[in-house]
């Protein structure tokens, strides 16, 4: 394999236009790494076959831990030997994406060392992902990463990476701390990230706020997604300072308000909290003046996920509102009897969302010793086939009168 | 193999706070208000006063470290030597300095990294590996992420959309980009049955689990030239490829019929409407690389579309609710066929059941 970069007419025309380009970043690290020549070139037979030429899987990892590493082998071996093994790393990111330059320099070394030097910063589920290596180099990137503190992420049927907003580091909204939930949750359930042991993954995300930043509503399994219950703060001068600077309150917050629970009498805003929705337009639009109010917590919603298997779903509301102080113990209770019964119940590949779909809400509460409320549906069932469990014989009857009297 | 060191594991991500630049770390959960400056430029103010200005740059998601190590000499130049890096792949450059702002900018710029992304524009693609590194994938992903962000950079670059457009491509079903929330998702399609590799099958996979991973029950157990193997009853199928996640022998990958789909309107924040998934806009477009025309061209389409005709704030979901289904694909140019029909679980939900039509 020379030093020159295989000829890629097709990839070259990504390298034209404003938004930045992937092909130069390959090609940046193509100039020390072998393996991203031979990524190149499959790249090309793929843009001119239209088809990819990875292989399915295979498992790899490092001692110790059951997920984190995604095994990853060339189907052209033989025409792009380097990366015969291209396995792909996840590394468990700090809360929120923050990082010194320190840190992300170390990095960069271990993979300038050890890997392809391309990365994805980061992947979908929040993971830093170092794209590319061989088996052999799995465990000396390990070490390294113990090194600097570094853990690796989850993969397979575990608790997946947890990922949060940024929260109260650099958000007037967040009405829970993300990052130290986040942090805590993360570092409670070690063992459940890297030794898959459910009968599909289970994702938690952490958003400060109900414009959720970090989607956990649509991609995890738990959404924490912060939450008030006391009234809105107001800033009187700061409303009418919009108003004076030009701002159409009326028709660009009152008329947006899909509580209908504001008023705008041309000199004050009027809110009717109890019938306030916390969807934060209001919030939104005026940040100098509005505010969520004081009593902060969390909602916490279960089931969203992608379409696999049965179809897409969105989480709903769990627990309407739980103050999320440390340790979180009474939360993370109610976790660990949702993965007792998912884990004693649930099918292969089964999300927990689906469990439930097919078992009904009704039985799941049951089953992990939570009341129904009727924060949890948009609205009660409209069909008439109640599933009673029991009925009355005629003797028996007369002993509940009994028991009763 | 020397082993010099005790080995740990199970400690978790390093501490985020020693990651937190010091106008964070002493104004933590006190921040006040902020306001957008500029396109990509945000200042946030505390409540002792203090203000933290974020530059918000585009990033291809795929970063060589090379790149990284461009951003940690900017950061040490500008910003104390701290970043981070948002939900939807940009990086953000933080600095408590405000005669920062102007020459940081312009040196992200000259590094080939437009600023924006913030308040009523288009963010950053979120999507998934494609051709790089999946073996399931229907369609490239940072392909044609970027032929589409070449196209509407002067969305992302400036503010001046009714509202946010949050746009994600997944290069199949299985949506590790989870795309299926998104003002307009980018989705990777199959179009063929699994060709069942009956010589392997029996090898690699358990003919129970395969047969079992079918939603539709369409996999059943089969003997194929004397080797127990599964075979696919065709009709039933509707190219989810299930069954390929869980065995290899079922590959769905084909470039005669693989493409990509269009679905629009769905949302993430609780803001006016709900969270609401996307609907189906375009069943199929074909993959026709490195520049994908065909999709970038009808991608814009249904963004000026929006931009022209939705009220200040209005999603594109919130839009076409407001004016309706039909009258969006006639707008679209777009024509309405039996695909878009829904014909799985619960599809009975999605047909209009009422009177109230425009005419």
């Amino acid at each position: 394999m020379s030093d020159t970069l295989p000829k890629t007419p097709m990839l070259d025309e990504l390298e034209s236009g404003k938004w930045p380009s992937f092909v130069t970043e390959i090609k940046m690290a193509a100039k020390r790494s072998p393996m991203c020549r031979d990524l190149l070139g499959q790249l090309e037979q793929s843009y001119e076959e239209k088809i990819g030429y990875w292989k399915h899987g295979g498992i790899v990892g490092v001692m110790g831990y059951g997920g984190g590493v995604i095994g990853r082998y060339s189907d052209l071996p033989e025409k792009f030997p380097n990366i015969s093994h291209f396995h792909t790393m996840r590394i468990n990111q700090p809360a929120a994406w923050f990082y010194n330059t320190d840190a992300l320099r170390k990095i960069c070394n271990i993979w300038e060392k050890h890997g392809s030097g391309i990365t994805n910063m980061h992947g979908s589920t929040g993971d830093i992902i170092l794209l590319g290596t061989s088996t052999d180099q799995l465990e000396p990137v390990f070490d390294e990463l113990q090194k600097i503190d570094f853990d690796i992420g989850g993969s397979g049927s575990d608790v997946r990476t947890p990922s949060c907003c940024c929260g109260m580091a650099r958000c007037e909204w967040a009405c829970y701390d993300t990052m130290a939930a986040c942090y805590d949750f993360t570092q409670t359930f070690q063992d459940e990230i890297h030794r898959p042991a459910f009968p599909y993954k289970f994702k938690f995300k952490f958003s400060g706020c109900p414009n959720d930043c970090v989607a956990s509503i649509a991609r995890s399994d738990m959404s924490i997604i912060g939450i008030w219950r006391d009234d809105i703060q107001v800033n009187k001068d700061a409303v009418t300072e919009y108003a004076k600077s030009g701002m159409d309150i009326k028709a660009d917050v009152i008329d947006n308000c899909p509580a209908k629970c504001m008023e705008w009498d041309g000199k004050e805003i009027n809110i009717d909290n109890s019938y306030c929705r916390r969807c934060m337009h209001c919030i939104n639009v005026m940040p100098k003046a509005l505010a969520p109010g004081k009593d902060r917590g969390a909602c916490i919603l279960l089931g969203s996920k992608a379409p696999i298997v049965e179809g897409a779903l969105l989480s709903s509301v769990l627990i309407p509102f739980y103050k999320m102080e440390p340790p979180y113990q009474e939360l993370k209770d109610v976790v660990e009897r949702i993965w007792d019964v998912w884990g004693e119940e649930g099918k292969n590949r089964e999300r927990v969302g689906e469990f439930i779909q097919r078992v009904g809400m009704g039985n799941f509460l049951e089953a992990i010793e939570l009341e129904p409320t009727a924060e949890m549906v948009a609205h009660p069932r409209e069909n008439p086939y109640v599933f009673y469990e029991e009925y009355f014989e005629e003797e028996e009857e007369e002993e509940e009168e009994e028991e009763k009297s | 193999m020397a082993e010099p060191q005790e080995r740990r594991t199970d400690y978790g991500p390093p501490h985020y706070e020693q990651f937190l630049p010091p106008v964070i770390k002493n104004n933590y959960g006190k921040w006040k208000y902020h306001e957008i400056m500029k396109p990509g430029v945000m200042v946030h103010v505390a409540e002792g006063g203090d203000k933290l200005y974020t530059i918000r740059a585009s990033s291809g998601r795929l970063l060589s470290i090379d790149k990284i190590r461009m951003y940690c000499d900017l950061a040490d130049k500008y910003c104390d030597g701290y970043l981070r890096f948002t939900s939807r792949h940009n990086v953000e450059f933080l600095t408590d300095k405000k005669e920062n702002v102007d020459p940081l900018i312009k040196e992200v710029e000259d590094m080939g990294h437009p600023i924006g992304g913030i308040g009523n524009s288009i963010s950053s693609i979120v999507h998934t590996q494609g051709w790089i590194h999946c073996h399931s994938a229907a369609t490239d992903a940072s392909g044609v992420v970027k032929a589409v962000m070449d196209d509407l950079i002067e969305y992302f670059v400036e503010m001046k959309l009714p509202g946010k457009l949050r746009i994600a491509l997944a290069c199949c079903l299985n949506m590790c980009g989870a795309v299926h929330c998104s003002d307009i998702a980018i989705l990777g399609i199959h179009r063929r049955p699994p060709k069942v590799n009956h010589e392997k099958l029996n090898k690699m996979c358990e003919i129970p689990n395969v047969s079992a991973s079918c939603p539709t029950a369409a996999i059943r157990p089969a003997t194929v030239d004397g080797k127990p193997s599964v075979e696919v009853i065709e009709e039933l199928c509707m190219f989810c490829a299930n069954c390929y996640t869980v065995c290899p022998s079922m590959p769905l990958n084909d470039p005669l019929n693989d493409g990509i789909s269009i679905w629009v309107g769905g949302k993430v924040s609780n803001a006016r409407a709900e969270p609401t998934f996307s609907k189906l806009a375009i069943p199929y477009l074909p993959n026709n690389p490195p520049r994908w025309p065909e999709t970038v061209e009808a991608i814009r389409n249904l963004v000026e579309l929006w931009a022209k005709n939705a009220r200040k704030y209005e999603r594109m979901g919130e839009w076409i609710e407001r004016i309706g289904w039909p009258r969006f694909f006639k707008m679209a140019g777009i024509e309405f066929q039996k695909e878009h029909i829904d014909d799985f679980k619960h599809a009975g939900l999605t047909f209009k059941r009422s009177t109230h039509l425009s005419y």
